[in-house]
């Protein structure tokens, strides 16, 4: 991997990790999901592509905030509110 | 004005985890179980923390009443943006009849030492369901409530609150210092990610006794049995009409 942007790659991984806890699914079904898109890319040297796998990695970290925000609302909103006519 | 918001943040039970009561009904199933931020506490965080981006308010300070746990309920509000903690401990017994008119009462007490202009709360806890606390804290302060709130903003000394209410919305003007409830739809709370969470490490938490405080933490109410709700029954299929009569006149429906 491109030596500076090991970092980057590595923080991101632990940032998705982080979010996976809370997956609907399970964090053991995120994980291995996690694990195996990661390990997919492992070979790649070119620094341009891995700017650009990261920032892939960040958009799926703003859609996992986007869904368990809305996850959140939602069941709130049912059990609180009436329904809307 | 001192430009100091007081939010107070209690720890539940995650609200997507299936609630299990005990098997000899006096409470529910606690150890082991998923905990984090009750999500009306996630909007009063993220409101005071707006707040305070706006440069309307200038210290926002996370109060937490319950045992050591709930240190990681302040942690979220600081890696959430607040500046400082204040963690209330309160454990066993007393954590047990831990209820809203104790925590109005740290909250008042806190509020007055702190020199406070806003109180921000949740409107009500997604285990207990009492929505007292907010109106308690601003009774015992002698302080004007703004609850449901599902807009607020600051004007001088005073704040417009957009309450909901059954009929539609209310627009009050209530001045400071005040206290607050936070609804539903007053604002989109920031995730705190892992970086933020690591940060916030740096923020300091007070530990604070509620005896410091002067505060009297026993409850004029004891919980006498917990039980789940009924059941849900299934329900019956039928061919043709007349059998879904027949079914209705058996069950005594018609």
């Amino acid at each position: 991997m491109a030596n500076p942007l090991r970092g980057e790659v590595i923080k991101l991984y632990k940032n998705l990790l982080y979010l996976g806890r809370e997956y609907p699914k399970g964090s053991a079904y995120f994980r291995d999901r996690l694990k195996s898109a990661f390990m997919k890319n492992k070979d790649v040297t070119d620094p341009e592509q891995i700017k650009k796998l990261v920032a892939r990695g960040d958009f799926v970290i703003k859609e996992l905030e986007a869904l368990y925000f809305l996850r959140k609302y939602r069941a709130m909103k049912k059990r609180y509110y009436e329904p809307e006519k | 004005m001192s430009g100091r918001v007081l939010v107070g943040v209690k720890r539940v039970i995650d609200y997507a985890v299936k609630i299990r009561v005990k098997p000899d009904n006096s409470g529910v199933v606690t150890d082991g179980v998923k905990h984090s931020m009750n999500p009306f506490c996630e909007i009063a965080v993220e409101e005071a923390v707006k707040l305070k981006e706006k440069k309307l308010i200038k210290e926002v300070v996370a109060v937490s009443c319950g045992p050591q746990q709930s240190q990681e309920t302040i942690r979220t509000a600081l890696a959430m943006g607040a500046d400082r903690g204040i963690h209330v401990e309160v454990a066993g017994k007393d954590y047990e009849t831990l209820g809203p008119l104790q925590v109005s009462k740290i909250m008042a007490a806190l509020a007055k030492k702190e020199e406070a202009q806003l109180v921000i709360l949740g409107k009500q806890a997604i285990d207990d369901d009492c929505n007292q606390t907010g109106q308690m804290t601003a009774a015992l302060l002698d302080w004007p409530q703004g609850t449901f709130a599902s807009e607020v903003s600051l004007d001088g000394d005073k704040v417009k609150v957009v309450r909901e209410i059954d009929g539609g919305l209310e627009t009050i003007k209530i001045s400071t210092p005040a206290v607050l409830t936070a609804d539903l739809r007053l604002n989109t709370p920031r995730y705190a990610t892992l970086p933020n969470i690591m940060k916030a490490k740096k923020k300091k938490i007070a530990n604070v006794k509620p005896a410091d405080l002067g505060v009297d933490l026993t409850s004029r109410l004891e919980v006498l049995r917990v039980d789940e709700p009924p059941q849900r029954q299934a329900g019956v299929k039928v061919e043709t009409v007349e059998d879904l009569v027949g079914k209705l006149k058996e069950t005594g429906r018609i």
